[in-house]
């Protein structure tokens, strides 16, 4: 007879909780970066870029203050679908300019908005994404990307 | 450029011994193999045989000509050359994990390893008991210690760490050395005391490396990125986010400038502006193949769309010397001031030679080429079709 037939709870026991000296992430003090919005940009304000044309600018308002500190789900979530949004209303012959107009930094970001858009895959997004890919990487290269991999505090 | 391969499998780290004519290195294994230059090749002349797990660091003090290893099974041996045989002698390191790097201190009368367990262990010889002793830098180190690099002085120490920065502590053995002279990083140096700490955004701390007069230390991590700190009141920290993979081992040429190389299988070059306070790639260090460029045919052009979907002819081989990651990189001629030749090592298990005169001509005079990814797109797919289906009727003699 080989089952233990005593309690197995202890299998269930995550015991590196219980490391005194386990690792724990230092977190910079949350500086309350909500998202590509604040009081500046509502959905109608972009709305209006969007309309407009302008996309430079609804991009670049779009990527500026990326919710990396905070832990809020919610307002990760909010500036996901506002980018993706942005992003899906370029023209492809577009793309290219505005991945030229941001600065290192900002590709980076870009990279970790689209690699976020690429978790969640909807009808058309992927293909926006893989051209907004392409132009990004061919800025950034292979160290966005790894940027985007190693990055403990996400968009 | 000399490139030699050793060996099938990676290896693990090397040294060199003070005239560059031996090497050590260990072959994937739990054995130092050390090798002497005949003529241009290598023979193997002995064989360290102690360790019983994989060596993970190598050490060759170039004045006392004493080796020092460590290894995986948490100990460290200092093997000293009795006549024509390798005598070992074992350090208790008090550690409970693996050691994974191991330096002998400028003057050779301490060495330091950083391991898994945490801690940098700085062990030194007393005299009185005729044993190696070890100290431990325990605090605020919160994880494995990857690189370690000590500055000219003897005293001062910098530690690559997983928890993703690079500090500068103090290990000053009092038994061992007077007090040291105050140094832009500080001027209080007790035993364990951090002198610097990077801040933690980043990735794994692959190498660090103080320059030639210590003013400066560089490190390269796992984020792709190269970052250099200037000491002083509020240290200066200059960073680069390469385009590349990430760098494995850095080292300073010059003062200014840095040798770096890793996952690309290719050194690069970084030069650091002091007055501006930037750092900015200076090229690939490579020597680049003479690849072919003939034309496709149609039907190449087809079966590349289908299984590709690019018409492009990219092969998927390296052209580099080293066909995989370059784990180690060594100064071979000259010294951080003015380096003339260094030396890599990489897991395709072989070694290059690098003369840094040639190099730095060869990549001023060619473009550097960045390879690409191929990557599937439905409507690039159409339109590659209609311009190869116009070159392949042209090929054809249709039109």
């Amino acid at each position: 007879m080989a089952k233990n037939t005593l309690s197995s709870r202890f299998r269930k026991v995550d015991i590196d909780e219980f490391d005194e000296n386990k690792f724990v992430d230092e977190q910079e003090e949350p500086a309350e970066l909500q998202g590509p919005d604040g009081a500046e940009i509502t959905c109608m304000g972009l709305n209006v870029l969007l309309c407009t044309g302008d996309m430079m600018t609804a991009f670049h308002v779009a990527l500026r203050n990326p919710p990396i500190n905070t832990k809020n789900a919610a307002v990760k979530e909010r500036a996901q679908a506002i980018v993706l949004r942005v992003l899906t209303s370029f023209r492809s012959s577009e793309i290219e300019t505005a991945v030229r107009s941001l600065d290192r930094n900002g590709v980076d970001l870009l990279m970790k908005y689209i690699y976020r858009g690429f978790e969640k895959p909807t009808e058309n997004s992927s293909v926006i994404l893989l051209q907004w890919h392409e132009k990004a990487f061919a800025v950034g290269g292979l160290g966005s990307i790894v940027r985007v991999l190693t990055a403990r505090k996400t968009v | 450029m000399a490139y030699h391969s050793f060996l099938l499998e990676p290896i693990s780290c090397h040294a060199w011994n003070k005239d560059r004519t031996q090497i050590a290195l260990c072959p994937n294994n739990h054995d130092v193999h050390i090798y002497k230059k005949e003529g241009s090749g290598w023979t193997r002349i002995h064989v360290l045989k102690e360790h019983n797990g994989q060596v993970t660091g190598i050490d060759w003090a170039p004045e006392s000509n004493r080796i020092v290893t460590c290894g995986t099974d948490r100990n460290a041996y200092v093997w000293t050359l009795k006549g024509s045989v390798w005598k070992p002698t074992l350090v208790i390191l008090r550690i409970n994990r693996a050691a994974r790097c191991v330096k002998w201190s400028p003057r050779e009368n301490k060495f330091a390893v950083g391991s898994g367990s945490r801690l940098i262990s700085v062990c030194y010889f007393e005299q009185d008991n005729d044993w190696w002793v070890c100290k431990h830098i325990k605090k605020p180190i919160r994880s494995t210690i990857l690189s370690l690099d000590w500055h000219p002085n003897n005293v001062l120490l910098a530690a690559g760490s997983c928890d993703f920065k690079c500090r500068i502590f103090s290990a000053y053995i009092k038994e061992l050395e007077d007090k040291p002279a105050p140094t832009p990083w500080g001027s209080k140096m007790p035993f364990g005391e951090v002198m610097f700490e990077s801040s933690g955004a980043g990735g794994w701390v692959h190498d660090v490396s103080f320059s030639a007069s210590g003013n400066r230390v560089a490190w390269a991590s796992h984020d792709s990125t190269v970052a250099i700190a200037e000491g002083g009141k509020t240290p200066v920290v200059a960073s680069l986010c390469s385009e590349t993979l990430p760098l494995l081992c850095i080292t300073f040429i010059t003062e200014n400038s840095l040798v770096a190389a890793g996952h690309d299988c290719y050194p690069v070059l970084f030069i650091y502006d002091a007055e501006k306070g930037t750092i900015t790639f200076g090229g690939k260090l490579d020597v680049p193949k003479q690849s072919s460029q003939r034309g496709m045919t149609a039907r190449e052009r087809f079966q590349n769309l289908d299984k590709k979907a690019t018409a492009e002819n990219k092969e998927a081989v390296l052209e580099s010397l080293h066909k995989n990651s370059i784990s180690q990189i060594s100064i071979l001629e000259g010294d951080k001031t003015k380096c003339a030749k260094f030396c890599t090592t990489g897991m395709d298990g072989g070694m290059a030679i690098w003369d840094v005169k040639v190099s730095l001509l060869l990549a001023k005079s060619l473009p550097n080429c960045v390879t690409h990814i191929v990557y599937i797109q439905a409507y690039r797919l159409v339109l590659n079709l209609f311009q190869t289906l116009e070159s392949a009727m042209k090929d054809l003699k249709i039109v």
